[in-house]
C-alpha cells in the first residue's frame, strides 16, 4: 500500500491517527567509484549503468521501473518529488541520475542523489519493522553483486559523514496538530532533540511544518546497529509520540469541544466555499478537518480522502490533473476546485 | 628600577611564586628571560599567537611552501570538505581519518565505531566482532532496563559465539536478524 492509496484490506494502517506515513532508507555507495560530488560525468553513468543492471533484475524487486531523470520534463520530477519517491534535490540538480521504483510506489531507489544509492521503502501508517525487511532484502541482493564501500570502523562509507555507519535513516511522518493547538509541541520537539532526532516539515530537509506535519527521524547512525535503532523507535519513540497526541486530542475534545469544533467546521466550511486557495492555507485546513475526523468530532467524512487530498493539491499534481501548467490565480483557482469537488 | 638577579641590566620578567608559605621572587632581564625559555609577547611569532591562519601559497618562493593534504583517492583537500560538507570518495576516509574522527563523533553523538549490518563479502569473521561487539551492548542495555528474558536470550546467543571459531557455525548476517517490530 502506497503512502496515498486507499486500504484494501479494509484495516486502517497502525497509529494512523497520528502517523501519516513511515519510511526506512539506507544510503550506500559503490566502492569502484568516486562519491557523486567528485564523479565526472562519465563516472556518473558507470554507477548509472551499474545500478539500472541490477535494480532491473525481478530477483531484486518485481515489476521495477526505471526513470531517467535526465530525460524527464520538470513536472513529472515534481510529481515524484511530491509523492515523497524522490528528493528535492534529485528533482532539481542537473548531472546525471535516476530513481527505481516499484509499480506501487512503496520502494524507490533513487541513483546517484548525494551518495550513490538511497534505498527507500515507505508506506501508510506506522510500518517501519516491515519497512526495513524490505530495505535490507534489497540491499543484500544489490551487495550480493556489487562492492560496497565499507570500512570495519566507519562501516557502510557514505559522502556526508552523518550518515556514515549503518547508512540508515527512519522517518515517520506525523500528525501533531492536538499538540499544536494545546501549545505542547514545543515540549515534543525539546524531547526529541534531546534523544537525538531530528524534527522536520512535510518534504523533509529544510521545509517547514506546514499543515502540523511533523517528520521525526533518527540523526545517529554511527555506533548503534541497525536492529536497536529500529527498536527504540519502534517500541519507545512512535507509541510515546502517539500517546501524547492523542492525550492533547483526548484533552481537547472533552475540555475544550466547542474550541475544537469551531476550528475544524469552520475549516470544513473554508474548504467547501473557497475559489481561491493558496497551498499552504489549503494544507492549514485540511489538517483542521483531518484532527475532527481522527477526534470523531466530524461524521461523514472520508479519511482516505482527506489524506489523498493532501497529495492531490500540489503544485505538480494539480497540473497533471488539469493538464495545464497553471501559475498564481489560476492554480489556486483549480487547487480549490479538486477541494471542494471532494468535499462535497 | 629592579635588576635582573643575573647581570646589572633592568628586569622585563617578575614572577612572584609562594609555596608552602614561603614567597620566591625572580626578576630576569630580556636575555636571561629567554634563556630560562621565557619568550616576550613581542617576540613570539605571529603563527603561534594566532590560532587561525591561513599561509598564502606561492610558487616561486620555496621558504613558505605549504604541504596540503590531499585525497590520493579523489584529490579532495579537507579544506574543501570544510566547505562543502560532503567527501569525495570511500579513500577520504583514511586520507583524513585524524581529522575527521573528532568531528563524527560529535555529529553521530558519540558513535565512533560501526556495529551494525556488513558486507557479506567483507569476511565472516567482521560480521562475528561486530556481532559480537552489538549483543554485548544490547545485553547491558537489556539489563540496565530490567528485562531480563531478553537479557537471558542474549547471554544464550553470545555463549554460543563464544564457541570455537572452527566450529563450522554461520554468522547471520543482519538480514537473518528479525527486528522486535
Amino acid at each position: 500500500m502506497s503512502v496515498y492509496s486507499r486500504s484494501t484490506d479494509g484495516k486502517p494502517p497502525p497509529h494512523e491517527d497520528v502517523v501519516i506515513s513511515s519510511r526506512v532508507r539506507l544510503a550506500r555507495n559503490f566502492a569502484a567509484h568516486p562519491f557523486v560530488s567528485r564523479a565526472n560525468p562519465k563516472q556518473c553513468e558507470q554507477v548509472l549503468d551499474a545500478a539500472k543492471r541490477v535494480l532491473l533484475d525481478p530477483a531484486i524487486a518485481a515489476g521495477m521501473i526505471w526513470v531517467d531523470l535526465n530525460q524527464s520534463t520538470l513536472r513529472d520530477r515534481r510529481l515524484l518529488f511530491e509523492r515523497h519517491l524522490i528528493s528535492k534535490h534529485l528533482a532539481e540538480t542537473e548531472h546525471r541520475r535516476a530513481v527505481a521504483i516499484s509499480g506501487d510506489e512503496t520502494l524507490s531507489v533513487m541513483v546517484n542523489e548525494e551518495d550513490h544509492l538511497r534505498v527507500q521503502a515507505l508506506e501508510r501508517g506506522s510500518r517501519l519493522g516491515e519497512l526495513f525487511q524490505r530495505v535490507n532484502s534489497v540491499d543484500n541482493a544489490i551487495e550480493a553483486r556489487l562492492d560496497y564501500a565499507f570500512s570495519p570502523r566507519w562501516g557502510y562509507l557514505t559522502a556526508c559523514p552523518t550518515n556514515l555507519g549503518t547508512g540508515i535513516r527512519l522517518s515517520v511522518m506525523m500528525h501533531l496538530s492536538g499538540l499544536k493547538m494545546t501549545n505542547e509541541i514545543e515540549k515534543v520537539r525539546k524531547a526529541a532533540k534531546d534523544l537525538n532526532l531530528a524534527v522536520r516539515g512535510y518534504h523533509g530537509e529544510g521545509s517547514e511544518s506546514a499543515g502540523d506535519f511533523y517528520q521525526i527521524s533518527n540523526q545517529v547512525t554511527l555506533g548503534r546497529s541497525e536492529e536497536e535503532i529500529l527498536r527504540e523507535f519502534v517500541e519507545d519513540i512512535v507509541p510515546r509520540i502517539v500517546e501524547y497526541e492523542r492525550c492533547a486530542r483526548k484533552k481537547l475534545a472533552t475540555k475544550d469541544t466547542t474550541k475544537v469544533d469551531d476550528v475544524v467546521f469552520r475549516a470544513l466550511a473554508t474548504l467547501r466555499a473557497a475559489r481561491l486557495l493558496g497551498h499552504e492555507e489549503a494544507m492549514k485546513l485540511l489538517s483542521r478537518v483531518r484532527l475532527g475526523v481522527c477526534a470523531g468530532r466530524m461524521q461523514n467524512i472520508d479519511l482516505d480522502a482527506i489524506n489523498e487530498l493532501f497529495l492531490l493539491i500540489q503544485p505538480a499534481h494539480l497540473k497533471l490533473h488539469t493538464a495545464a501548467e497553471l501559475e498564481g490565480e489560476a492554480l489556486r483557482e483549480a487547487r480549490a476546485a479538486v477541494v471542494r469537488k471532494r468535499l462535497d | 628600577m629592579q635588576k635582573c638577579d643575573h647581570c646589572n641590566k633592568s628586569a622585563v620578567v617578575h614572577e612572584v611564586t609562594v609555596r608552602n608559605g614561603v614567597k620566591k621572587e625572580v626578576h630576569l632581564c630580556e636575555v636571561h628571560a629567554r634563556e630560562a625559555g621565557i619568550v616576550m609577547p613581542g617576540q613570539q611569532p605571529i603563527n603561534q599567537l594566532l590560532t587561525q591562519f591561513v599561509i598564502s601559497q606561492s610558487s616561486k618562493t620555496a621558504a613558505t611552501r605549504t604541504v596540503i593534504k590531499a585525497c590520493p583517492g579523489c584529490g579532495l583537500s579537507f579544506a574543501q570538505f570544510r566547505q562543502i560538507g560532503r567527501l569525495g570518495c570511500a579513500q577520504c576516509y583514511s586520507a583524513f581519518e585524524a581529522e575527521l574522527s573528532h568531528l563524527i563523533e560529535r555529529a553521530q553523538g558519540g558513535g565512533s565505531q560501526h556495529c551494525g549490518k556488513a558486507p557479506e563479502r567483507s569476511g565472516a569473521s567482521l560480521d562475528r566482532e561486530l556481532l559480537i561487539q552489538r549483543l554485548a551492548r544490547e545485553l547491558d542495555q537489556a539489563v540496565a532496563a530490567e528485562q531480563y528474558e531478553r537479557a537471558a536470550q542474549l547471554r544464550d546467543r553470545l555463549t554460543s559465539l563464544d564457541a570455537p571459531k572452527d566450529a563450522g557455525a554461520t554468522m547471520p548476517r543482519a538480514s537473518a536478524e528479525k527486528p522486535s517490530a
